[in-house]
């Protein structure tokens, strides 16, 4: 089926996507994180009356409704997509992932109509609290409405909780529970705000240590970069704990993207975690050695795969070939059953039109057998099932070294700060600054870990990209590349532009948003 | 209760009434909120994003049937 599909229009709507996506990127973590921090800077101010705290909690209010009016709205553009270069893949998957983007357009829409204009205009015109529970309020509805995409996007990397319906070809809900709570799912939320929340909290830091630098707006500075610091360091920790978990799931339900990860060609027993390597440019499942250089912790893949230091981690070439001393399918195996599962689903049909309900019941037995493999069914190749190993595996490295500096760097800022020596250390300053775009380039990588990671499938198991593309013309595709790509720049732009006017205008600048 | 809901409408509505009259740096991201809504909504949604299926087919039958005859047709046998 493959050597059918234009390879030209599959590779620009995956660009398409994925430019859409990073761009989204770009203001969702400052929203998430941002948003709890000023909820805690009002708590604050609430509590003790200090006149300050307002003024701090109204300027990052500031900073965070520039970054929410620029956003909003821009991950509506992957719903568009969806329906008109994805459409295989929007019909196959049916309401299992309509269902959470609806409630979160639903949430986001109250959110957005309610609370968070109480939260900007009802100073002074609302009590205290009310307007305190209003900021709570946005905090939590922007992180619950990233649940539900974060449930959706899991869903495809674990498809749970549904049964395929050969009659309508959708993937019906039969458990919301499963996919809402699938442990995928639990783990990538969790990962994904607490990795947000560091990104806010560098944004904070980045821009309080500005103000030290310029020796302006000391107190707000240093009361800023201590509440970020330990909201960041927090932050940074949990966040290495979901990651641990997160990494868990994928060694348990997307090993080839585990050792892709990993640029773990061929697998074996204790295997070690590369903490630095550099794979060499011709690096091939046959060959033994692919790194021209790595440092490796020994048996740590294993233990954090598997939680045994000894237990085997599959590499590319078992997951290709198969192993049977540990009973891993060769991926031929699973093609057969995979073109299995789609000739019955063809015969199905047919039956079904002749009214031959004996036959119908045997097709449907033979692809429900099959079922689990049906996108292998697809394939040409076993190594098709082998994602981009460099971009995987330096995107991993690049998001883990980060977050490891980012755990080091709040731990020193905070002590510094509450040892009152911050603002001398000029130097540390302004890394502090520079600390800020690296807290989007981790996030952004660990997207990159988690969706190429996982090629060729848009649905694990189930559907390859090539599938559920629509079959539409490249060139309007490539267009509308050019287009977002204009958009979303101009967007970006905008942004920073008006963000660094802020800042540089510091709270006093106007204080209504 | 008539008067007490048209009175809870027009506290509601002075409310963001005054909140966007007070704005400073606010109508400078309204106007780009508005542009990029238009961007998105008229001119990409209208002419560049089409639903391919709700377009292409009349009901859910003819879209199933499509959507199957891309799933199975061109199998590798």
């Amino acid at each position: 089926m493959i050597s059918d599909i234009d390879i030209t229009l599959v590779d620009w709507s995956r660009a398409q996507f994925a430019l859409t996506a990073i761009y989204h990127w770009f203001f969702v973590p400052l929203t998430l994180g941002l948003s709890f921090m000023i909820a805690i800077m009002e708590t604050i101010y609430v509590r003790t009356g200090n006149e300050e705290w307002k003024r701090i909690t109204r300027f990052w209010m500031k900073l965070f409704g520039v970054n929410f009016a620029i956003g909003v709205a821009t991950g509506i553009i992957l719903e568009f997509e969806f329906g008109t270069n994805w459409s295989n893949y929007s019909w196959f998957v049916g309401d299992i992932f309509g269902a959470p983007l609806a409630i979160e357009g639903i949430l986001a829409f109250f959110l957005e109509s309610t609370f968070i204009a109480v939260m900007f205009f009802g100073w002074n015109k609302v009590s205290k609290k009310f307007h305190l529970a209003s900021s709570w309020l946005v905090a939590f509805g922007s992180n619950l409405s990233a649940l539900w995409i974060l449930v959706a996007n899991s869903w495809m990397q674990y498809p749970v909780g549904m049964e395929f319906n050969p009659e309508t070809v959708r993937n019906e809900m039969i458990s919301f529970w499963d996919v809402l709570l699938s442990p995928v799912a639990v783990n990538k939320f969790l990962h994904t705000i607490s990795s947000s929340y560091v990104v806010a909290s560098l944004f904070i830091v980045g821009v309080s240590a500005w103000y030290l630098l310029k020796k302006r707006e000391l107190l707000l500075a240093r009361r800023s970069i201590v509440l970020a610091s330990v909201f960041g360091l927090l932050s940074a920790l949990f966040t290495a704990i979901t990651g641990d978990g997160s990494a868990y799931m994928v060694a348990q339900k997307q090993p080839a993207k585990l050792a892709a990860m990993e640029g773990l060609y061929q697998g074996k027993s204790g295997a070690g975690l590369i903490v630095f390597g550099v794979l060499k440019a011709d690096a091939h499942k046959d060959k033994e050695d692919n790194f021209h250089v790595k440092f490796e912790v020994p048996k740590v893949l294993s233990l954090l795969g598997y939680r045994s230091p000894d237990a085997f981690v599959p590499g590319i070439k078992d997951l290709t070939d198969g192993n049977k001393e540990h009973n891993i399918m060769p991926t031929s195996e699973k093609m057969e059953k995979g073109r299995l599962a789609l000739a019955s689903l063809c015969s199905f049909k047919e039956y079904k039109k002749q009214n031959n309900q004996a036959k119908v019941d045997s097709s449907l037995g033979i692809f429900r057998a099959n079922a689990q493999y049906m996108g292998y069914g697809y394939l040409n190749d076993p190594n098709s099932i082998i994602p981009n190993v460099p971009m995987t595996f330096y995107s991993f490295h690049i998001m883990v070294g980060l977050g490891t500096l980012f755990i080091l760097l709040f731990m020193i800022t905070l002590y510094l700060s509450l040892k009152n020596k911050l603002d001398k250390q000029r130097l540390l300053l302004k890394l502090l600054i520079l600390f800020l775009p690296l807290g989007y380039v981790a996030s952004e990588s660990g997207w990159i870990v988690a969706e190429v990671g996982r090629q060729p499938w848009a649905i694990q198991d189930l559907m390859p990209v090539s599938v559920a593309t629509t079959r539409i013309d490249a060139t309007a595709v490539m267009t509308t590349f050019i287009l977002f790509a204009v958009l979303f720049t101009v967007l970006l732009i905008a942004e920073i532009k008006i963000m660094l006017t802020q800042i540089k205008t510091g709270p006093e600048g106007g204080k209504n948003v | 209760m008539r008067k007490k809901i048209s009175g809870l409408f027009l506290t509601v509505f002075n409310f963001y009434y005054d909140g966007f009259r007070s704005m400073t740096m606010g109508k400078k991201l309204w106007i780009i909120i508005i542009i990029k809504l238009f961007i998105m909504f008229v001119v990409l949604k209208l002419f560049f994003f089409p639903d391919f299926l709700q377009t292409k087919f009349e009901n859910d039958k003819q879209r199933s049937d499509y959507v199957l005859e891309q799933l199975t047709m061109p199998t590798n046998k």
